[in-house]
């Protein structure tokens, strides 16, 4: 059996005294989707942030298996090789549109972009892409040349969606992607999620404080709680059998309609 | 593997749910739980409501922690034990051996009937064609009108969602069935189209574990009963 | 050319003192020695505004001998205020012969242009660079652009390229048009017309780039591969011009419009004044002279 696409072994980081987050281990492999659960401040950022290499951390190692099948520790990247991962292999589809997006270009050379920064050269080719992402995406290619700036909030969302998976990558980092959406805004953009993950087999980290956005969407739910991994396993089996106080308590304040 | 070996066998499973919210209060639901399901057989559990009949049903699916014993389902190739079994292995088993027919549909809203019917053929590598004319025949069978079948069933009423539900869950060709009272609310022609379709499952050979609270049905697809009060569970709560 | 006159008393050699002068050396050194790299310089308050080409100057006060001879034009002209002024400055302060002919020049400082004559073997070309950072305008913040530069991460470049042809139809920059240096480097060729990129390549002269305000240099060696930045199915184009220039009959410089009355009257000339008063000197006529060669008359 081939490793893991991406695994952490005893991950913690310390800001000074101040715990981000303490031994984190688990793996990821191809076609899984895993929710990382938890109030602000359980350390969910902090995880993310060591997981996607933007974060050195304090203890343990982060391995991913390039897409040449050799296995790297992500503190041993270059910035250079990190980039490129960022724009080929990883996507990271962040809360804020305007983080993730280029605001003042329009969607076109949104998606565009990431082809274009490894190497393509063809106009049309690079257009046509664009256009059949924003099909994917459900976004009218009508639209394809206004800025995101004119987008609704959904539409920024399914556009930041299609910009990242545009180079076909394998692991997807999300944060909060439906954290700010109208509830019907936020189906829209699941079902698109879910069926995207299914279709391209992706690997999903998604960070979410949405129970029901993790039920949906994972298979997997790690509960984070002041830094550390109090509970994990299959997502039902977390949701609706919940062993720790903690998780019984999330789980226990979800508004049922 | 020999065909004598149980496609589930449960060995001393016992459950109990911990309120943390309430104190540490705990309530037992079953203990020294044992029984096998063969291939080619349908094996209900009896006993009252609250014996955990259902809860046993999700501990076989997964869905439900176990605190001791083994839940050891075989499938083409191994056994596995769902109740040690990391999440990605039964996930895996989910796909390829287990079907499960809840009481309630739960999909994601703006996906189509046929497409919620077809999905779990498709996650066995069904190809799309099969896999539809395979959904067309089973909606047609439950009585779910052709006009539906392009519109998700978030809007349907009670019975037709049920219906969707059981084509989703019997579309897959899995060793394990489980069935979480089906055909609660069903008129009798649909119950009697349900019944053909288990009798049906039993004759190619799956191996049924289900819950039917009426009696009519329940009579008529058991090969033999397990009652649950058996291992109804100690009352050492804490 | 004008023959060197005696400098003024008082001041140093090109009017830098001789460690500064030293200092913007060792710049020139390293932005010779990585082609298209923009090389960070403590530049010095020069006696003029910035915008009026302080980054050139300090350059040129920093090559500059007693036996070379200087040429200075703005956007092609010898004879406009920023290039008499700058001539001068250099005639008083460094006391070197001047001219106004590019063949005769061995120093050229130059205000958006480059001359038509094609440049030699041991010339200098000395561009004023008014922002040196080709991604500046799509990325502000210059700790990105330094690490983007690094990892020749110029994706974004094309994405500008991309807008343009998006809403125009076609790339729409006409000047500054971006460059990559060596297959490695995006430059930004300061605002000389895109006419002149192909000048860039391959060229026998050295050519140096000074930004006085945002304390910049960079260089291109002679003999360096300049390519202008496009795509396959929208390939770089030069300017083209309907008229040839209305003195000099010219066809293949750039012109300027010129408006010569005020019902709408427009001519189009030379950029380059040497370029086109040696050729009229040749006897060549454009339209607008009276003994104009029937061909070219309107």
């Amino acid at each position: 059996m081939t490793a893991p696409l991406l695994e952490a072994r005893g991950l913690t980081k310390w800001y000074g005294d101040r715990l981000g987050c303490r031994d984190v281990s688990f793996d990821i492999r191809e076609g899984e989707v895993l929710a990382i659960v938890g109030e602000s401040g359980s350390g969910k950022s902090t995880l993310l942030s060591l997981l996607s290499g933007q974060l050195a951390p304090s203890a343990g190692t982060v391995a991913y298996r390039m897409r040449d099948g050799s296995i790297r520790d992500l503190v041993s990247l270059s910035e250079a090789e990190r980039r490129f991962l960022f724009r080929t292999d990883w996507g990271f589809v962040h809360q804020d549109a305007a983080k993730g997006l280029r605001m003042g270009v329009s969607a076109g050379g949104n998606v565009g972009e990431r082809l274009m920064a490894v190497g393509a050269r063809h106009y049309g080719d690079i257009r046509a892409k664009a256009e059949d992402w924003l099909e994917r995406v459900e976004i009218d290619i009508a639209r394809i040349d206004e800025k995101p700036t004119a987008y609704s909030g959904g539409m920024r969302q399914r556009l930041q969606i299609a910009r990242n998976l545009v180079t076909a990558p394998r692991l997807v980092f999300m944060d909060e992607p439906t954290g700010g959406l109208d509830v019907s805004v936020q189906a829209r953009l699941l079902d698109l999620l879910k069926r995207l993950v299914a279709d391209m087999g992706l690997a999903v980290i998604v960070v979410t404080h949405d129970l029901a956005v993790a039920r949906l969407l994972s298979d997997r739910i790690m509960v984070m709680r002041r830094g550390r991994v109090i509970e994990a396993g299959l997502t039902d089996r977390v949701l609706d059998d919940p062993r720790e106080a903690y998780t019984q308590l999330l789980v226990s304040s979800i508004l049922q309609p | 593997m020999s065909k004598i070996d149980p496609i589930l066998r449960v060995e001393d499973v016992a459950k109990r749910f911990v309120m943390h919210l309430r104190g540490g209060l705990t309530i037992p639901v079953v203990e020294r739980v044992a029984f096998e399901v063969f291939a080619g057989e349908c094996v209900v559990l009896g006993g009252p409501s609250g014996a955990g009949k259902s809860s046993l049903l999700k501990m076989v699916w997964g869905n439900y922690g176990v605190d001791r014993g083994r839940i050891a389902v075989a499938t083409d190739r191994e056994v596995v034990d769902v109740a040690a079994a990391e999440p990605r292995d039964i996930l895996a088993l989910r796909r390829s051996t287990m079907g499960y027919v809840s009481q309630f549909l739960r999909v994601v809203p703006r996906v189509a009937t046929l497409d919620v019917v077809m999905e779990p053929a498709l996650a066995q590598g069904l190809d799309r064609d099969t896999a539809q004319a395979k959904a067309e025949a089973l909606l047609d069978r439950l009585n779910v009108p052709e006009r539906l079948w392009s519109l998700p069933p978030a809007t349907f009423s009670g019975g037709e969602q049920q219906r969707v539900n059981i084509a989703r869950g019997l579309i897959a060709d899995v060793r394990l069935l489980l069935l979480d009272e089906p055909t609660a609310s069903l008129d009798a022609a649909n119950r009697a189209a349900v019944v053909e379709l288990i009798e049906a499952k039993k004759a190619a050979g799956t191996a049924l574990l289900g819950i039917f609270h009426d009696t009519d049905v329940r009579e008529r697809v058991a090969t033999r009963i397990v009652d649950v009060t058996g291992f109804a569970a100690g009352r050492a709560a804490a | 050319m004008t023959a060197p006159i005696k400098r003024t008393e008082g001041y140093a050699f090109a009017y830098l003192d001789e460690q500064t002068k030293r200092m913007i050396r060792r710049a020139i050194l390293k932005a010779v020695a990585i082609p298209g790299h923009q090389v960070p310089f403590a530049a010095r308050d020069m006696p003029m505004p910035y915008g009026w080409g302080t980054g050139g100057i300090q350059v040129t006060a920093a090559i500059l001998g007693p036996a070379d001879v200087l040429k200075v034009i703005d956007q092609g002209a010898d004879d406009t205020t920023n290039a008499v002024s700058i001539r001068a400055f250099f005639q008083k302060t460094a006391g070197v012969a001047v001219t106004t002919r590019t063949g005769e020049a061995s120093v050229i400082q130059t205000r958006h242009r480059i001359p038509e004559e094609p440049l030699k073997a041991g010339q200098t070309l000395i561009y004023q660079v008014p922002i040196p950072e080709p991604l500046r305008f799509l990325e502000p913040r210059e700790t990105e652009t330094r690490v983007m530069h690094a990892l020749a991460d110029y994706g974004l470049m094309h994405v500008k390229l991309y807008e343009d042809i998006a809403t125009h139809g076609h790339i729409a920059k006409t000047y500054a048009y971006p460059v990559k240096v060596e297959g490695r480097y995006l430059m930004d060729p300061s605002p000389i017309p895109k006419f002149d990129n192909p000048k860039m390549h391959m060229s026998p002269a050295l050519q140096l780039f000074g930004a006085g305000r945002e304390k910049r240099i960079y260089a291109l060696p002679p003999f360096t591969r300049v390519e202008s930045l496009d795509f396959e199915d929208h390939p770089f184009e030069r300017t083209k011009f309907e008229a040839p220039c209305a003195l000099c009959g010219a066809t293949d410089a750039y012109l300027d419009e010129v408006v010569i009355d005020d019902r709408g009257g427009r001519m189009f000339v030379c950029s380059d004044t040497d370029h086109c008063e040696t050729r009229r000197a040749e006897g060549r006529r454009g339209a607008l002279l009276g003994d104009a060669p029937k061909e070219n008359r309107p």
